[in-house]
């Protein structure tokens, strides 16, 4: 993806005065633009104020970034800017402000297209997150969809927020959840997917990363299968965002699920692509303000894409700090961030496969930066504890996936996931806390 | 190293290597399991339940090591007492480990000082009431299962 300094005021299309203004102040952040070779993990770690604080008297090490990523300081900023100089509620007032706040949270919405390449703005709905945008599909296309008999298709590797809606769907509608398992490495058998293709198959639904292995699924394939038998495909790209490039025109998906906090953006705002004909079929889901044109007790007229989807007023804060979120990921090139993630993985995987016991689980051939894994004779959770006192926050436990682990025969695992701002030297006091681990456990 | 060294005490280390009462029992009259949902902490433990007193405790499954020593320390202290006194028991293990120093509960033979550690590390305290919840549930027929959410 190219940067698109264009974008980078969320106001582009605001009124003048604040079009101007945007221009001006918007700091640029000082991630480096342009090839590999510049990629300035250095620069890039200033931008995050929080990387600079000590935990427990230590560096704070980060590497939770697949629970939730750090902000920026453009994007702190923006949403004191928003605060201080343009709070209003959207789509409703015909005062200054509205009309700015409209037309950053509208701005935001092409921001978002263009990140992931959808053909239009109508194409965008903001939702909480990842886990509202599948619950939105579940139950809006769901409900005219689904019938007694059919069948849903996930995957064995996926978040439970892409199998726990599809449950009660199946559940409300007599339609059956099928699973498509994955093998040793943590790869999705797909001859077996293949297998569970049937005609009675409406959707499968697919994550494009798993949170708990790494795993990147060949989506592409999935969906070029998937559409050859006519079913519909969602992806759950909670995990493909942060890491990698997206256009879903190329990979023809209908629709792609993603969370803002997972890629430097605050919590609570998030995205659903779909394709536009499918939304439009789509009933609306919540009902309320702003999703519709005109209410009376007999009938209701509903708005048009994509504010059907977006009942009241929705977190305006959270979409124009994703955008700047955004603007700041392609400033840096997401290429960039995919290359310098992608060493961080080889060169954390190497440390760790060094450590006497240590088994990762998870080795598929494409990998996002995630790394899970068991320690022999210690628990996951007294990994967490130790690794805390040296400053290194990792996650531990089943990472909202408790089939995959039962899948693995394990409990639970200790999992390290990076971000554009990990460095080599980050991976070494993992290693150097988990020798610690071992130091009080043998 | 030092506030590790005291929430992972060498008593805790052994316990958690080779926990105590570590078994299945076929014949117990209650049987009761304990979930802690934040680090998949999963134990089932068994009772021989004899009028008000505990002929016999056991327990299997699988968790981290503070959350097993204190299932395995558990089983030990409240075995062949009586409901009333396991009960006492519960409450001088909970003070110890959310270091509440008032009442006038003592830990009299020492026993659970091991977890006097677990203190510091509040995000840990779950772990070590775990089969303690679990124990006053069986002992109450209060609920199949616990969790500590
Ligand atoms: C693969 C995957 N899917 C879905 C989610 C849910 O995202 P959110 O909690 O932001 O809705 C996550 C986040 O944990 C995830 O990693």
């Amino acid at each position: 993806m190219n940067p698109r300094s264009a974008d980078r005021g969320t106001a582009d299309r605001g009124p003048q005065t604040a079009d101007r203004r945007n221009a001006e102040e918007v700091p640029l952040p000082s991630a480096v633009r342009g090839p590999r070779s510049d990629y300035d993990v250095e620069r890039i770690r200033r931008d995050f104020p929080i990387l600079s604080r000590s935990i427990r008297g230590r560096k704070l090490v980060y590497l939770d970034n697949a629970a939730t990523t750090q902000k920026p300081q453009v994007v702190i900023d923006r949403l004191v800017r928003y605060y201080t100089e343009e709070n209003s509620n959207v789509h409703r007032g015909v005062h200054y402000l509205s009309e700015v706040a409209t037309a950053d949270y509208e701005a935001a919405r092409t921001t978002v297209k263009k990140f992931i390449n959808a053909r239009d703005e109508k194409e965008i709905v903001f939702t909480r997150g990842t886990t509202e945008a599948i619950n939105l599909v579940a139950q809006s296309w769901g409900r005219v969809n689904v019938r007694e008999g059919d069948e849903i298709l996930i995957t064995a590797i996926e978040h439970h927020s892409n199998i726990v809606p599809w449950q009660l769907l199946c559940e409300e509608k007599k339609a059956r959840l099928r699973v498509a398992p994955v093998d040793d490495d943590g790869d999705i058998i797909l001859d077996e997917l293949a297998r569970l293709l049937t005609p009675r198959t409406r959707l499968v639904a697919v994550g494009h990363a798993s949170n708990a292995l790494g795993t990147i699924n060949p989506i592409a394939e999935i969906i070029a299968m998937a559409h050859a038998n006519g079913s519909l495909v969602l992806v759950d790209g909670a995990q493909g965002v942060p890491h990698m490039s997206i256009d879903v025109q190329a990979l023809d998906c209908d629709f792609y699920a993603f969370s803002g906090h997972k890629v430097y953006a605050p919590t609570g705002i998030g995205a659903l692509y779909g394709k536009e004909s499918i939304l439009d079929a789509m009933p609306p889901w919540q009902g309320g303000g702003d999703m519709i044109l005109s209410v009376s007790f007999e009938k209701t007229t509903f708005n048009a894409l994509p504010y059907k989807f977006e009942a009241g007023t929705p977190n305006i804060e959270g979409v124009i700090g994703l955008a700047a979120a955004l603007d700041y990921v392609s400033l840096a090139g997401i290429e960039n961030i995919a290359a310098h993630e992608h060493d961080l993985l080889t060169y954390a995987t190497g440390r760790l496969r060094e450590v006497d016991g240590l088994r990762i689980i998870g080795t598929a051939k494409r990998k996002a930066a995630v790394i899970s894994f068991t320690l022999e004779g210690v628990h996951p959770h007294d990994i967490g504890t130790i690794l805390d006192r040296e400053g290194v926050a990792i996650r531990t436990g089943h990472h909202c996936a408790q089939p995959l682990m039962m899948r693995f025969n394990i409990p639970a695992t200790s999992r390290a996931s990076f971000a554009m701002y990990n460095t080599r030297a980050e991976a070494d006091a993992l290693i150097t806390g988990l020798h610690k681990v071992i130091e009080v456990f043998r | 190293m030092s506030d590790l060294r005291e929430l992972y005490q060498q008593v805790i280390l052994d316990h958690n290597k080779n926990p105590r009462n570590f078994r299945e029992m076929a014949d117990a009259t209650r049987k009761v399991e304990g979930f802690n949902p934040l680090c998949g902490d999963h134990y089932t433990i068994f009772l021989k339940i004899d009028g008000d007193v505990i002929r016999d405790i056991s327990f299997v499954g699988n968790g981290c090591a503070i959350s097993k020593a204190s299932t395995s320390v558990m089983s030990s202290s409240v075995k062949g007492k009586t409901r009333e006194e396991a009960d006492a028991l519960f409450d001088v293990f909970h003070k110890l480990v959310t270091g509440d120093k008032g009442g006038d509960v003592e830990d009299e033979l020492g026993r659970f000082a091991p977890f006097s550690g677990v203190a510091e590390f509040p995000t840990r305290v779950k772990c070590a009431i775990l089969a303690w919840h679990t124990l006053k549930s069986a002992l109450h027929e209060e609920k199949e299962s616990v969790t500590t959410e």
